[in-house]
């Protein structure tokens, strides 16, 4: 086996196997701290070995077993005696666990990394580390903040959820549904920071992050193939990841949607959307958010050009949207595709009305902008262009905003 | 394992009202009956505090709470919980039961 061989398969194992061994270990210690530290131990022990010894045939149950040596060692440091029963039960015995509603360990490692006592931002960082297995010095470029920063935040994240006993454990059916969502939540934050993603120094698109949250998401669609939202995020995800290449020019500028080179979007990508999307519709059931969001994005990417899109489709699915979730933000993007069904006059008055909520919001100004300049009113467009500008953080939406302006007569 | 609720108020009425006060015996009841229950009360407002300071040579006193702020303790919560997420739901119901918002902590 070449060393590019060993290479991949310690890469491969690492996607596949990290969340599988710290869900293991802090199930078997009921630590997130020592499962951590001996997973990054084991996986730095493979790269030591494998080379030399090979590849394992079961390189998930290598580092499980490599990764438990590595946890009782330091729980000896720690404790100077362990009894030796107890530790050979740590070792070997696979404790009885009662049979939960679903019943994967790396589900619960989910739900405890994403727990509502968490900060937002917390959970996001948790869920990287723990479940992507990406350092912290990779979640703290991905955030542009301080690696040391970054580091705190997920070090008292792992003291808040020992000392406050946050639990491992599947939430209750009950609770479920809710507790579902706030994973999705984080999982959609990280895919949206990937696709449109801020800071003068990053770039525009962060297919490292987009990749990474439809990793997880299809983790999640693996363990939880019955739930819809999953499974409408996972399609959403992807319909949006289809159009990746497309979204952006050589020259870093963003292009929208109508200027888009349809032929370049990822056709496999957007039939699995749409099959995701058509098996939703097939169950009957009520969409939420996410399912109806996949389906805007299905007839968007459904249509050969901007003018066969189906927009009368467009606004009725936003309507669906609205009654679920009344955010300014939403009814904005109703507008812009009421501005395609029903005329720019039509969707500028819905925009305007939405200013008090959405003055801050650059993508408010920027859709009046176009909204402005499709009516003739040149002046008023630049100014808002100006404001959209000013407030963007994303720099190839930047650029397209200022060619947009400058382009005025 | 057990928990601090701790109940936070930002009105300076301190006192609960008979609806509150006949909530508050309900859920009281029920930490009790679902064995939950260590301790509770509740406390005069920060008017009433004095901070003490013993680490110098002596003693010295001062009138009012350690921190002035907006919000403040008014009352807690003791209560017997095996992990957070039933810690959390007793929370919400004893926020529901007087009128307040709580803050959970556990013992260490």
């Amino acid at each position: 086996m070449s060393v590019t061989d060993v290479r991949e398969a310690i890469s491969r194992a690492h996607h596949e196997e990290w969340a599988r061994v710290v869900a293991a270990l802090t199930g078997r210690f009921g630590d997130l701290d020592i499962a951590e530290e001996a997973a990054a131990e084991a996986f730095a022990t493979a790269v030591e070995r494998w080379p030399a010894d090979g590849v394992p045939p079961n390189p998930g149950a290598w580092l499980t077993t490599t990764a438990r040596r590595k946890a009782i060692d330091r729980v000896r440091r720690e404790n100077k005696r362990v009894d030796k029963q107890k530790e050979a039960q740590l070792m070997y015995d696979d404790p009885p666990e009662p049979p939960g509603l679903i019943d994967d360990e790396r589900l619960r490692l989910i739900f405890t990394c994403c727990h509502p006592a968490l900060a937002m931002e917390t959970r996001v960082a948790l869920t990287l580390r723990m479940v992507g297995g990406l350092t912290a010095t990779e979640i703290a470029r991905a955030f542009l903040v301080q690696e040391t920063a970054m580091g705190q935040r997920i070090t008292r994240a792992k003291a808040k959820i020992k000392a406050a006993r946050i639990p491992y454990r599947v939430p209750s059916a009950a609770d479920l549904p809710a507790r579902v969502s706030g994973v999705l939540a984080v999982l959609y934050l990280v895919f949206n920071e990937g696709y449109l993603a801020t800071g003068p120094d990053t770039d525009p698109v962060r297919h490292d992050l987009t990749a990474e949250a439809i990793r997880l998401t299809r983790l999640i669609r693996a363990l939880m193939p019955q739930d819809g939202e999953v499974a409408g995020l996972l399609a959403l995800m992807l319909l949006i990841e289809a159009r990746r290449t497309a979204r952006v020019s050589g020259s870093g500028e963003l292009i929208a949607l109508d200027e888009q080179d349809r032929g370049a979007w990822d056709a496999a990508l957007i039939t699995e959307g749409h099959r995701l999307v058509r098996e939703r519709l097939a169950t009957g059931a009520a969409p939420g958010r996410y399912q109806i969001l996949a389906a805007i994005n299905a007839v968007h990417t459904s249509a050969r050009g901007v003018r066969d899109t189906d927009w009368s489709q467009v606004v009725a699915l936003y309507d669906q949207l609205v009654r679920l979730d009344p955010s300014p933000i939403v009814a904005l993007n109703r507008a812009i595709a009421v501005a395609e069904l029903d005329g720019p006059q039509v969707a500028l008055a819905a925009v305007d009305r939405l200013e008090d909520k959405l003055a801050g919001y650059h993508a408010y100004h920027a859709t009046r902008a176009d909204l402005l300049r499709r009516l003739g009113y040149g002046q008023q467009s630049r100014a808002a262009y100006d404001k959209a500008i000013d407030l963007a953080g994303n720099t190839a939406e930047i650029t397209y905003l200022t060619r947009r302006r400058d382009q005025l007569g | 394992m057990q928990y601090l609720v701790s109940v936070i108020t930002d009105t300076t009425d301190n006192l609960a009202t008979p609806d509150e006060d006949a909530a508050i015996d309900v859920f009281n009841e029920r930490l009790q009956a679902d064995g939950h229950w260590v301790f509770a009360g509740g406390l005069g407002g920060p008017d009433t505090a004095t901070v003490i300071d013993n680490r110098g040579a002596e003693a010295l006193f001062t009138d009012g709470p350690f921190v002035e702020s907006k919000e403040f303790l008014i009352g807690f919560w003791i209560i017997e919980a095996p992990d957070l997420d039933v810690a959390l739901k007793l929370a919400a119901e004893g926020s529901k039961a007087c009128n307040r918002k709580t803050e959970v902590r556990p013992f260490l």
